[in-house]
């Protein structure tokens, strides 16, 4: 629980959540039901994605492809944490309750603060961490909610703009070597270059092609 | 939409249209990602590839701005991640202090526009 009050993620957690609590409350969504969705979903962009498309009149099919593009950023996630919490011993099924808690914060904060953790203690840890994260999103969602009809549109515009700041300079500061320094940049700059082929999967393009030139780079250096 | 969850209605939409296509890329990289060695090279290029599926993700907010950030002109919007880089860069890659400078940028251009 310490490392979850340590961290300045959780402060920008909390105000997103407070972002999409207030935002389910403007497109008529149950409180229950964006609790749930903290829950389930765990994972901002998603949600906003998830609200503001069901919210628009959308269908339930063209939003579950708008969710599952912005989702597939965890796949990778996924694969490159997990195998810090491995252990001779570890099962998989031991892995599906960090698995779901994986998500941006997550991801950063594991890389952080695992290696300060004893191997054999770090599913235990990454529990911890994402059900105290979870904790202080759905408190944060209930919040947002219930300030929802009170919040001036400049202070949305605030919530919002966190965001993209926060996932900038966690994963700059997270960057440990050239191959992640490059991805971070090439990923910038060449999704508003994939945005022009309206593909529907553009940021997996930009993505996939940004990552492995920044891998090819590390590789020819190496 | 009724009581605390809503109509079971609303919540079969929440697991078909959010829950599960989130949840199956979670899933899948548990599935396939389980022997993967910590060390090995095949890691290097999947972390470069979610760090740069991530900085799109970052330079789609900022260029296709969702609700409210919408009212923040574009130039404003990218001065702010500008400013909040160089906070960042200037207070020894401290996350708070860039935060808080992109943050201030964006208030000070909103209230100076009006």
């Amino acid at each position: 629980m310490r490392s979850v009050a340590s961290t300045v993620l959780t402060l920008v957690l909390f105000a997103t959540y407070l972002g999409i609590g207030a935002l389910a409350h403007d497109t008529h969504f149950s409180l229950g039901w964006v609790l749930a969705s903290t829950l389930l979903v765990w994972a901002g962009p998603a949600q906003i994605i998830l609200i503001s498309t069901l919210g628009s009149g959308a269908t339930v099919v063209q939003t579950a492809i708008a969710v599952t593009v912005s989702a597939i950023r965890l796949f990778p996630m996924v694969v490159s944490v997990l195998p810090m919490m491995h252990t001779p011993r570890t099962k998989r099924r031991h892995l599906v309750l960090a698995a779901h808690f994986i998500a941006v914060t997550l991801w950063v904060e594991c890389f952080r603060l695992l290696p300060q953790v004893p191997r054999e203690r770090r599913i235990a840890f990454t529990h911890g961490l994402g059900a105290g994260l979870c904790l202080v999103c759905l408190i944060a969602t209930t919040i947002g909610y219930g300030l929802a009809a009170n919040l001036p549109q400049l202070f949305a515009a605030a919530i919002l703009l966190l965001t993209p700041l926060a996932f900038l300079l966690s994963t700059a500061r997270n960057c440990r070597q050239l191959s992640d320094v490059l991805a971070l940049v090439l990923g910038l700059a060449l999704f508003p270059l994939a945005a022009t082929l309206h593909s529907g999967v553009d940021i997996l393009i930009s993505g996939v092609s940004a990552g492995t030139i920044a891998y090819g780079v590390h590789w020819w250096r190496s | 939409m009724s009581g605390f969850l809503g109509d079971w209605h609303a919540l079969a939409v929440l697991v078909i249209a959010g829950f599960l296509p989130n949840e199956v890329w979670r899933m899948l990289g548990l599935w396939l990602g389980g022997g993967v060695d910590e060390g090995s090279e095949l890691l290097v290029w999947v972390r470069a590839v979610a760090t740069a599926i991530l900085a799109g993700v970052i330079a789609q907010i900022l260029i296709a701005p969702p609700g409210a950030l919408a009212s923040v002109p574009d130039w404003l919007r990218y001065a702010a991640v500008a400013a909040g880089f160089a906070g960042f860069v200037a207070a020894r890659r401290s996350i708070f202090t860039g935060v808080v400078c992109g943050e201030l940028l964006m208030l000070a251009g909103k209230w100076w526009l009006g």
